[in-house]
């Protein structure tokens, strides 16, 4: 049962991205984005790891694509004609795809136990967390007590771009305001 | 802004659960999934939905600018200092263990600050940068 749901979820991810390769319209790019996000989203349940799956549906699906379509209201619906020829871009993107699938090859079969993953500190967690912390939700006591250190970092980078894009945003805006009043005044 | 009647109930029918299921999120991501993050985002994503339906001047009149941009640096802060009060009480930085009178209590109130820090920031940074692009072109 699992296998086809991943082949289904899978199969519509290829075709999403086929078609966000082939449209030159931006708004359908942009909805197919969050569709892809929902399909991302979905392939993280069925990997049972639903706090990842919660983040990309609400991130990806939700609030990017509304960052997007307010980009959008601001420019051009339609793709402009690339400049330059895509054959050099797209020799570069398939090389790098061949190379991460030959790295698959050695990868150690999903979900198995003796893999370095399962057997190293994930299982000391798994162990420990309850009578560490007293929080059932192991991800959520490693995130926050555990790797308290990971997440104030994580915290920083959210503030830091928040910070960022605002500086960007305003800076065009207070300028546009200087312009207004200089010409006002003359 | 005149948009569709049924659009404008909906959204009205909607945004007390939205705001509902943040608040889930944050407080039950001990025992289910979510946390600070997923809840900060989602709690973006009502008044970025309200701000859709009714207009920005008035989403801004329920959270204006200057709380948003107050937000984004007072989740770091609270985060960092719940850090600095371990720190100060002669315990490793963000060790949790001086927060409470057992182990167990002292690390719950610990990544309940903590999770609350990384709500605010989230939330804050989400709505402000959906001000700041919507915002734009408006003024000039």
């Amino acid at each position: 049962m699992e296998a086809v749901i991943n082949m289904v979820l899978l199969t519509l991810l290829v075709v999403v991205t086929l078609g966000v390769v082939r449209l030159r319209n931006l708004f359908a790019v942009v909805i197919l984005g969050s569709i892809y996000s929902f399909l991302m989203a979905s392939v993280f349940i069925v990997l049972d790891a639903v706090d990842v799956a919660m983040t990309e549906a609400s991130v990806g699906a939700g609030i990017s694509t509304v960052l997007m379509l307010t980009v959008l209201s601001m420019t051009r619906v339609e793709e402009a004609k690339p400049a330059h020829s895509p054959l050099l871009p797209l020799f570069v993107a398939s090389a790098t795809a061949a190379i991460l699938i030959y790295g698959t090859w050695d990868l150690p079969g999903f979900g198995l136990a003796q893999t370095p993953v399962n057997t190293h500190v994930g299982a000391a967690y798994l162990e420990r967390s309850i009578a560490d912390t007293g929080v059932p939700n192991v991800v959520t006591s490693v995130l926050a007590s555990y790797r308290g250190f990971d997440t104030l970092g994580e915290t920083a980078v959210v503030f830091t771009a928040g910070i960022g894009v605002l500086l960007l945003l305003r800076r065009g805006r207070s300028r546009a305001r200087l312009k207004k009043r200089q010409e006002e005044r003359t | 802004m005149k948009l569709d009647v049924v659009l404008r109930i909906v959204t009205k029918l909607m945004l007390p659960f939205m705001l509902v299921f943040a608040a889930y999120v944050q407080f039950h991501g001990d025992y289910g999934p979510g946390g600070g993050f997923q809840a900060g985002v989602i709690a973006g994503a009502a008044l970025i939905l309200y701000a859709i339906m009714f207009g920005l001047e008035q989403s801004m009149r329920v959270v204006p600018t200057w709380v948003v941009e107050k937000m984004i640096p007072a989740g770091v802060l609270l985060y960092a200092g719940v850090g600095a009060v371990s720190f100060f009480y002669g315990e490793n930085f963000l060790d949790y263990d001086v927060l409470g009178h057992d182990h167990v209590h002292a690390q719950e109130l610990g990544i309940f600050l903590v999770e609350l820090g990384v709500f605010i920031t989230v939330a804050g940074t989400m709505i402000a940068i959906f001000y700041g692009f919507a915002g734009r072109g408006r003024e000039e």
